[in-house]
This record gives C-alpha cells, structure tokens and sequence, in this order.
C-alpha cells in the first residue's frame, strides 16, 4: 500500500455548462453499500431548479438549431469519452446506492456507451420515419414534421443511477430539447460524472443541467415551472407522480413516464423512437400549389 | 338582359330547405346502440341559435347514465370488439362514411339548424370532411402494423372522448374514427349546445350495424363531461375545447394512468408580408377569421401585416367586410352566421367593449342584423397594441385585431408572444421566406398562402397552451393505441 493520500473528488451540480454548488451552500452525504461515507453531495434548491431551467431555456434554440448531423455526432462523441472513461464509470455504479458486481457494473456502463450510439444515430433519422408528406385531396403541398418540445425535466430513476438516466436522457436531446435532470436522490455521484463527460463532449452549455438533492424539494419547482414544456417522471413514485402531473396540467405540460417495457434497461425495449417522439410536437406545413 | 337603373345588387333570400330533416320532439341517449332514456328523465332544450327558439329536448345525462355508458363500452370491448380482425374493423368504418355521404344534405341542414353556421359551409366542409375522416382511418384500421415499425399497435381499451360546439359531427369524426380504427370503444359527449348531428349519427352507426356499445352517446352538460373523464372505467380521455377546461381534465387524469390529449384554444397569428398577393390575402384574411363566424379555435385572429402595406390591406379589408353576409345560416348566400349561444354572443360583445376601452380602434359594417337570434357583425380593431386583452386572449368570435410588424423577426417575435400554439399563417411570395418562418413559428399547423385547410391526411394540434396529442394522419392514431415491443 501506497502512503500516499488519495486526493477525492468534490461532487457539485452541473447548471449551464458550470459546475457549480448550490446556492443555498446546503449538501447532503451520499453513502455506499457498506454505508461508508462516499462523498458529500449538492442538496439542490428551488432556486437551483429555476436556474436550471433559465440555462435549458437559453440554450434551446440554439441546440435545436444545429444541424441534425451535427447533433448526432455529438451524441456519439459522449459515447466516444463514456467508453474512454468506462472503468471510472464502472467503479462508481459499483460503489453506489447497495451495490452491485463490478461484472453487472460493467455492463450497464457498457449499456449506457451503446444507448448514446443508438440515440447518436436517430439524430438525422426520427425525422424522415416520424414524419412525412402528407396527400391532402386539394391542390397543396403538405408536410407533418416532428419539433422538439423545448425545454424538457427528467426525474431519473433511483436506480440503477447509471443506465436507465441515460436511457431517458438520451432521446429528449437528440431532437433538439434541452433538459434539467434530477439525479437519483440515493445514487447521485455517477450522474454528475457523467455530467463531466458532457461537458467534455461539445455538448453546448446548458443543454443538459443535473442537479442533486431531496426529491420532495425538488419535483416540485421543477412540474410547476411555466417554462417546462414537457415531464418526465419515470423516477417518481405514483403519489409524486400525481401531484407533479396536477402541477403540470395548470400549464398544460405534457408529461410521460417510463412503461413497464421501457423500464427493462438493459433490453432494446427500452430504446424506442416513438420514446424521441414522446418530447416532440408534429408541426405541419401547407403550401398552396399553383403557376 | 343588360342592368337597369333600377337594377338592384341585393341578393334574392336562397333558403336551403329543411325538409330532408325529420326532428324528434325528445332525444334519448345512445346507449348499448339502443336509444334509452336517461336515468333521471331529465330533458334539456337544444335551441336554433338563428331564432332562439327550441328545436327538440335532449337528455341531460348524470353520472348514472355515463356508468352505465362506460359499462357498455366496455362490454363491447371486452365482448369481441378489440379482437375483430382490422379489416372487419374497416369495414364498418367504410360504411359509415358512406352512410354520412348518402345522407349529406340531411346532416348539413341539422348542422346548421343546431349550430347557426353558414348552409354552405356545413354543406361543404362539416359533411364531407366528416365522411372523409371515417373514409381515411378505415384504411388504418388493417394497416396498423405499418404504421409504427418495430412496435405493435394495441387499442387501450375504453376511450372518452367530451366535444365542442363548433364543429359537432366533424369533431365527433375527428375523435371516434381513429379510435374505433384502432380497435378502442368509445363514450362520447357532445356538447350541450350541439347534440342533434351526433345523435343523427347514432343512427347512422346502427344503420352500419356497428356492433352495440363499440359507440356510446352521452348528452349532457358540462357536470356529464366531467363525470365521463373521472370514471375509472376509462382507459383514454380526449378532449377538444377551452384551456380552461383542459387545465382541470389534466389535473383530474393526473395519477390515474389515463391516456390523455387535448385540443384547446388558440390566438393564431396571420402573418402578411409586403410581397405578397394582397387580393389572394384579403380573401385568406376573411377566410381566416370570419369562417364560422370565428368560432374556430384555429382562426386567424391576429392579423400581423408588415406597415409598409398595412394601409393598403386594411382598406382592402374593409372593402371586402362591407360585402359580408350576415344572416340567416340556411340561406346558401349567407357568409356568416348565428354565433352559437347567447353565452358565447355575450363573450364576444363582452371582449369588443374591453378592445374599445382599451382605446383600439373598431371597424365594422353597417349590416342589418336579424331581429331574432344571436348575431354579430364582423369586427375589425386597429391601434391594437400587443398587451390589449383582444390581442391576447381568444375571442371566438368574428373579431379580428390588426398589429403590424417592420422585420421578419419582429413577425416571428409577436406571433410567438402568446401562451397558445395552434396555428399560424405565412403570406409572401418568397419560398426562402416561408421556410423560414414556418420553422420559427411556435404551432402545430402553419399555412402558407392559404388559412384553415383541413384533411384527414394532415395532422392537426397544438403547441404549448393549445394541448397536445394530434388528430389526422398516422400521428392522430398514436392517441388510441399503446405501442408494445
């Protein structure tokens, strides 16, 4: 054994490309199976979450508006850095929440590399198989053509942290949504890791934000929020998940939540993309024909 | 024979005739495909809104009949509908749109009896898109494994589906054809305003020999609505309608598992540009907001015009609002008819008044209103600024607000400015133009040269605060069916 000490990484929330801790200077620790002490992470705040979504909203336009090639590159580039960082990711799910084999651990890392590949190559695709030409009886070009929904909030799954985030978070940026994540609330460490491969990755500032913290403090402020356009709540319970949709409704903010089918993360039932089409609207165009 | 002086361009009254229409004095509910009393016996008045006088009593249905609706539906569900084969399915849905087709001229007439819109617009776009809607997802009906690939499409189960007025048997069209295509039974509520043309349907649905209780037809008020979208017994609730009520339905569905979309209000922008053909758009402008007396929650109720020009289109307007018709529904001259209640006649004079006190300018022509029924003259507001409650809050009405606009993305900016999202629409004869403003436009359905197309083929719903869900095309069947790997 080496004297030397090992110098720990400190866990911060990733709001508009920075890290940053909360600014209510709260944090809360996050234990491992063992119930050792694995790090100190961010308690998020309501005010967190509004900035969450101020730096999703800014962002929007300008991820929409890259091209779609330009999209799914990016996308495979977070594959690119996952797989160069596959150990870390490993070690971390192995390490969190109750824990896990370092084998299963491996492979919902390797699950999440090949979910960003699968969703990488959608980018310039879900277009062309959601949408189409239209053959109205009239003298009209018509086009149906799916448009991301906007600004979209994601509760993740507790756990496992690794797989199922990515498999939500996936398919809501591909199309061009920016999205404010709340980790899993026992198993937060591996998301703000992953968040560091974002930012690696020519993801653009804050088309991803991730916070951390209690989820009664969180859901909330994030389903009531007038400038979120759609919900995800695969990681509510059924009471939050009814409270959150009420909210929602007063909006009239769409939200979904993972089916029984989806949920088998590991299984190409859980990658769809009708699951792309979930965080879209169809926007179609008419046009009159004539000389 | 050449135009005296004495010649007169008045227009000779041309009332359709009403005899195709036999009324009943009562009108049960459809239940089981029997028409049935309702638990309670109580009747309500459906009244001609171009005379305020009652046509027939319809049943007002309690939470009761709709058990017993949702039982039925479910039975037949559960009895053999959700397993007929999809192209036995398609069959009764081609019968029904030929039904709807034979029986046109009889289903225009009640239409606008029941409504008070124009003869020639339920005679020419209500019937036959309706026919036309049952006609498209017939086609679906066996065809649902091309329609989602990688996933199979399974039916939900029972759907309820709550109507508005403005549209009665074209949106009853619009919800039950794609979910009786994709293998769904139905309740459906139409709206106490309009109740005649869907229980005409009822007929028409046993004359198909649809199976009994695959269709359920519950008339009531809004007390029935809401005791349809809370029943238990419903996997699906589709709802077209105000905002408002689309907030509260939400809140009821939340936690309950239900499918859920919705079709809600509008403010939609009408944007002109200089370039474009200001005869073609003045047509396209009454088009967008005087059709059905502008009781269309996609009406174009803001015109946006680029100030270069907007002299020119306002005058132009005006011109063409003198020649307006307004009157009688069955005459086949008439352009716009009754507004469809007192309540909504009050609405609109209601939100006229506030545009003038908020000190924008009104605009409308000097025509003879009926003495009886519920009429309003088409309205046109200048000096509108973009804070003034015409501007920002839906009408429903034949009431238009003029704003202007200097840059493209000025156009973009105060056509977005509104919670809604349902439509828009582009005038210029620049191709780059409308491409590009078609993207930046915050809407479901963006017409371009042209206002207020529809077709079964094309889906149709809104953004943000108008709902979401789609009805038309392959899209409008994602709101019936559950995709199973």
């Amino acid at each position: 054994m080496s004297d030397r000490l090992v110098v720990n990484k400190t866990y911060k929330q990733f709001i508009g490309g920075a890290f940053e801790r909360s600014e209510s200077g709260r944090s809360y620790p996050v234990s491992g199976a063992g119930g050792e002490l694995l790090a100190n992470a961010v308690q998020g705040s309501r005010k967190d979450v509004r900035d969450a979504v101020a730096a999703a909203r800014s962002a929007q336009a300008g991820w929409a508006g890259r091209t779609a090639y330009n999209r799914g590159q990016i996308l495979y580039r977070v594959a690119e850095v996952m797989e160069s960082r596959r150990e870390e990711f490993s070690a971390e799910v192995a390490r969190a929440g109750d824990g896990c084999s370092h084998e299963a651990a491996a492979q919902q890392t390797t699950a999440a590399i090949d979910r960003w590949v699968w969703y990488a190559g959608w980018a310039d695709k879900f277009p062309t198989v959601l949408g189409g030409a239209n053959p109205v009886a009239g003298p009209y070009f018509n086009l149906s053509v799916p448009e991301p929904v906007g600004v979209v909030g994601i509760v993740a799954p507790d756990e496992p942290p690794l797989l199922p985030l990515v498999s939500r978070l996936a398919p809501v940026i591909v199309s061009g949504n920016t999205a404010v994540v709340l980790a899993s609330e026992r198993c937060p460490l591996v998301a703000i890791t992953l968040a560091e491969t974002l930012a690696l990755s020519d993801v653009p500032s804050g088309v991803v934000n991730i916070l951390t913290g209690h989820r009664n403090e969180l859901v909330s402020p994030l389903a009531g929020h007038v400038a979120v356009d759609s919900l995800d709540l695969t990681g509510c319970d059924a009471e939050s998940a009814a409270d959150a949709a009420r909210q929602a409704a007063a909006t009239i903010t769409r939200v979904v939540s993972a089916s029984a089918a989806e949920r088998q993360w590991a299984d190409e039932s859980a990658q769809s993309p009708y699951l792309i089409d979930a965080f879209c609207e169809t926007k179609t165009v008419w046009h009159t024909k004539g000389r | 024979m050449a135009p005296t002086g004495d010649f007169s361009l008045e227009y000779a009254p041309a009332p359709e005739s009403t005899a195709p229409v036999r009324l009943a004095s009562q009108y049960g509910l459809f239940l089981g495909g029997e028409m049935v009393e309702s638990a309670s016996g109580r009747l309500a008045p459906t009244i001609n809104p171009a005379t305020g006088e009652a046509l027939a009593e319809v049943s007002v249905a309690d939470a009761a009949d709709v058990d017993r609706a949702v039982a039925a539906a479910r039975a037949a569900w559960e009895g053999g509908w959700r397993d007929l084969p999809g192209a036995e399915r398609a069959k009764y849905l081609y019968r029904v749109a030929r039904l709807l087709q034979e029986r046109a001229r009889e289903f225009a007439v009640l239409e606008t009896m029941d409504g008070g819109k124009p003869i020639r617009e339920s005679r020419d776009l209500d019937i036959p898109l309706a026919a036309a809607h049952f006609f498209y997802y017939a086609g679906w009906a066996d065809k649902l494994d091309y329609a989602f690939s990688g996933r199979r499409a399974a039916p939900l189960g029972v759907a309820a589906q709550v109507i508005p007025w403005n549209f009665p048997l074209l949106m009853a069209a619009w919800k039950l054809a794609p979910a009786l295509a994709c293998g769904n039974a139905v309740v459906l509520k139409p709206a106490p305003t309009t109740p005649l043309t869907a229980l005409l349907l009822a007929e028409v649905l046993r004359d198909a020999e649809l199976p009994p209780g695959v269709v359920n037809i519950v008339t009531g008020d809004d007390a029935a609505g809401a005791a349809l979208v809370a029943h238990p017994g419903v996997d699906k609730v589709a709802f077209t309608g105000s905002t408002e009520v689309g907030r509260a339905i939400g809140a009821e569905v939340a936690g309950t598992g239900k499918r859920l979309t919705l079709e809600l209000g509008g403010k939609a922008a009408n944007i002109v540009f200089e370039d474009a053909a200001l005869d073609q758009v003045t047509e396209g402008i009454v088009n967008g907001i005087y059709f059905n007396g502008g009781q269309v929650c996609c009406a174009g109720s803001r015109l946006l015009v680029q100030e270069t020009v907007a002299d020119t289109v306002v005058g132009k307007l005006q011109r063409r609002m003198d020649t307006l018709r307004v009157g009688d529904p069955l005459d086949k001259n008439t352009d716009i008819g009754a507004i469809n209640s007192q309540a909504q006649l009050d609405r609109i004079a209601e939100l006229v008044a506030s545009g003038v006190a908020e000190g924008a300018e009104l605009y409308t022509p000097q025509c003879v209103l009926p003495e009886r029924g519920f009429f309003h003259p088409p309205a046109l507001f200048t000096n509108v600024s973009t804070a003034h409650r015409i501007a920002q809050e839906e009408i429903f009405g034949p009431v238009l607000s003029v704003l202007t606009f200097r840059t493209a993305e000025e156009a973009v900016a105060k056509a977005n400015n509104t919670p809604y999202g349902l439509s828009a629409g582009i005038w210029t004869e620049k191709g780059s133009r409308i491409l590009w403003m078609a993207d930046r436009m915050q809407a479901g359905v963006v017409w371009a040269n042209t206002f207020n197309r529809f077709d079964p083929a094309s889906p149709f719903g809104g953004y943000r605060e108008s709902g979401y869900g789609r009805e038309g095309g392959r899209a409008g069947l994602l709101p019936y069916v559950e995709l199973v790997a």
